[in-house]
C-alpha cells in the first residue's frame, strides 16, 4: 500500500507558491477544506487563481484570502451573499470567471478524466457562451467547454485511510470527489485519519489514486451558514 | 387580492405530477415544497447533491453537513440519496429532473429568462440555474409580475443578461397564470379579485387574453 500521510497542513502544503492555480472543495461552507485554507491565509500567498463553486462568507472559508487580498481571480458559479466578493468583483480589484455550477462540476471531472473539452447545452445563448466553439446535436445547441489545470485541489473529506481512499458524509461532498481528480498535487484534510484496511473498500467514494498527500484535519468549525429548523413543538 | 408568496408556492404546487423529480430554486420555488397535492409522490432534488430532500431538521438536530441548494439546514428522506456535484448535473442535464421551479428578475415572451446579474450592481452569479434551464422539460418561474419599482418582469425582450434562452414555457406570479407560446405570454389563470386589465397593465409583453379567464383555485 502507497502511504500518502503527511503530518499536517503546513507539510501538505509544502510547493504552494504565489500565482499558482488551485482547486477548492465545498458548497459554500460545506465540505471546504478549512485547515488548508487557515494555512493558505498563514503562507501569505498571492495572486493565486481559485477554482471553487463559491468563496466563503466575509469571515470564513475562502473570504478569508479575499478579505486578505491573496486572491487574483475567482472561477465560481455563485456569489450569493458574500459582500466582499461582490464589491472586489464590482470594482475591478477581483477577475471573477462565473460559469454554471454543472459546467464547473464536469470541467474539474473532464480534468481528471483526461477529456480535454466536452459540449454542453448550458448557457447557450447567453455571455457565458462568447467566444466559445458552438454545435448543433440533434437540433440542439451545446457550448464546448474546456477541462481545467490546477496545480493544487485542496479536498475536504469525513473519512479517509492512509492509502487516500476517501469517503464524504451528507452534502460535504459536492465538488470534492472531482476537484480531487483534478489537482495535480492532490491535498486531502479529514476528520477521521484511519489504517489502510479499516475502511470497507465497496463504501470508497474517492480510490487513492487520485490522492497524493493525506492528513488528519483539527480544529474543525463547520460554520452553518443558513439555519434553518422546526420548532420541536 | 395578489398573491404571496406562499400562494404563488401553492399555485405551483398545483402543476406537480405523480413520481415527478422536481428542482426547487432559492426563494418562492422552496416553498412549493410546502404544498405537495395529496395521493402524489415526488421526490425533491438540490442540486449540490441530494435526492429525497426532507424538511428543516427539528430544532438541535441540525447537521453543518446535510444542506440544499440555498445553504440552509435540511433532511433527507427515507429512500434518498446522495451524491457529487457531477453526478448532480448529469441528472439534470440527462433530463432525469421532470421539472425546475425557479425565480427570475425579467422573463421575454420568446421564453428568455435572466436572473443572475444586473451589470455595474449586482452579481449573485449563475449558480445551477443555466444547466436547469438548459435541459429542464418543464421550467415554472416564480417571481412577482413587477418589480419594486412597479415595472413589468413580463417582457418583450429582456434587457439583463440571459441565463437561458427561448426555455421557459409557464410563469406564475402574484397575479397570473401565464403561458408562453408562439413568441408571446397566453393569460390562463388570474388570481382571486385580480381582473385582467390589472394583468394587462402589469405586462409588458404582448399578453393573449382568449375568452373568459377564470380565477385560481387554491
Amino acid at each position: 500500500m502507497i502511504n500518502k500521510v503527511v503530518k499536517n497542513a503546513e507539510e501538505a502544503l509544502k510547493g504552494v507558491e504565489n500565482g499558482m492555480t488551485f482547486m477548492l472543495g465545498g458548497f459554500g461552507l460545506c465540505g471546504i477544506p478549512e485547515n488548508c485554507i487557515s494555512e493558505l491565509v498563514n503562507l501569505g500567498v498571492t495572486d493565486l487563481t481559485c477554482i471553487s463553486n463559491n468563496a466563503g462568507v466575509d469571515d470564513f472559508g475562502l473570504g478569508l484570502l479575499l478579505q486578505k487580498r491573496q486572491i487574483k481571480k475567482m472561477i465560481s458559479s455563485y456569489v450569493g451573499e458574500n459582500d466582499e466578493f461582490e464589491r472586489q468583483m464590482l470594482s475591478g480589484e477581483l477577475e471573477v470567471d462565473l460559469i454554471p455550477q454543472g459546467t464547473l462540476a464536469e470541467r474539474c471531472r473532464a480534468t481528471g478524466a483526461g477529456i480535454p473539452a466536452f459540449y454542453t447545452p448550458a448557457g447557450y445563448g447567453t455571455e457565458v457562451a462568447e467566444g466559445k466553439e458552438t454545435r448543433e446535436f440533434n437540433g440542439k445547441m451545446y457550448v464546448l467547454e474546456h477541462a481545467f489545470d490546477a496545480q493544487f485541489a485542496f479536498v475536504k473529506a469525513w473519512k479517509g485511510d492512509t492509502a487516500g481512499n476517501l469517503i464524504f458524509k451528507g452534502t460535504a461532498r459536492n465538488f470534492n470527489p472531482m476537484m480531487a481528480m483534478a489537482g495535480k498535487i492532490t491535498v486531502v484534510e479529514v476528520e477521521e485519519l484511519v489504517e489502510a484496511g479499516e475502511l470497507d473498500p465497496n463504501q470508497i467514494h474517492t480510490p487513492g489514486i487520485f490522492v497524493q498527500r493525506i492528513f488528519q484535519g483539527s480544529a474543525y468549525e463547520k460554520r452553518i451558514e443558513q439555519r434553518t429548523v422546526t420548532s420541536k413543538s | 387580492m395578489a398573491l404571496s408568496k406562499e400562494q404563488i408556492a401553492q399555485r405551483i404546487a398545483q402543476e406537480l405530477q405523480d413520481k415527478w423529480y422536481v428542482n426547487l430554486g432559492i426563494g418562492i420555488p422552496t416553498l412549493v415544497a410546502n404544498y405537495i397535492p395529496k395521493g402524489i409522490d415526488v421526490e425533491f432534488q438540490s442540486e449540490n447533491g441530494l435526492l429525497g430532500m426532507g424538511p428543516f431538521p427539528i430544532e438541535g438536530t441540525e447537521d453543518a453537513d446535510l444542506i440544499n441548494a440555498g445553504k440552509q439546514t435540511v433532511t433527507i428522506l427515507d429512500g434518498g440519496s446522495l451524491f457529487d456535484s457531477a453526478m448532480s448535473f448529469a441528472m439534470i442535464r440527462g433530463q432525469h429532473v421532470q421539472l425546475t421551479v425557479l425565480g427570475a428578475m425579467e422573463v421575454a415572451q420568446n421564453g428568455d429568462i435572466a436572473n443572475w446579474k444586473i451589470p455595474g450592481r449586482m452579481v449573485k452569479g449563475m449558480g445551477g440555474a443555466m444547466d436547469l434551464v438548459a435541459s429542464a422539460e418543464n421550467i415554472i418561474v416564480a417571481m412577482m409580475h413587477t418589480n419594486k419599482k412597479g415595472e413589468s418582469k413580463l417582457l418583450k425582450e429582456c434587457s439583463l443578461p440571459l441565463t437561458g434562452v427561448g426555455c421557459v414555457k409557464k410563469v406564475v406570479t402574484n397575479l397570473a397564470v401565464l403561458e408562453i407560446k408562439n413568441g408571446s405570454f397566453h393569460l390562463l389563470e388570474r388570481a382571486p379579485g385580480v381582473s385582467v386589465e390589472e394583468i394587462e397593465a402589469a405586462t409588458e409583453g404582448t399578453l393573449i387574453v382568449e375568452g373568459e379567464i377564470p380565477e385560481m383555485q387554491l
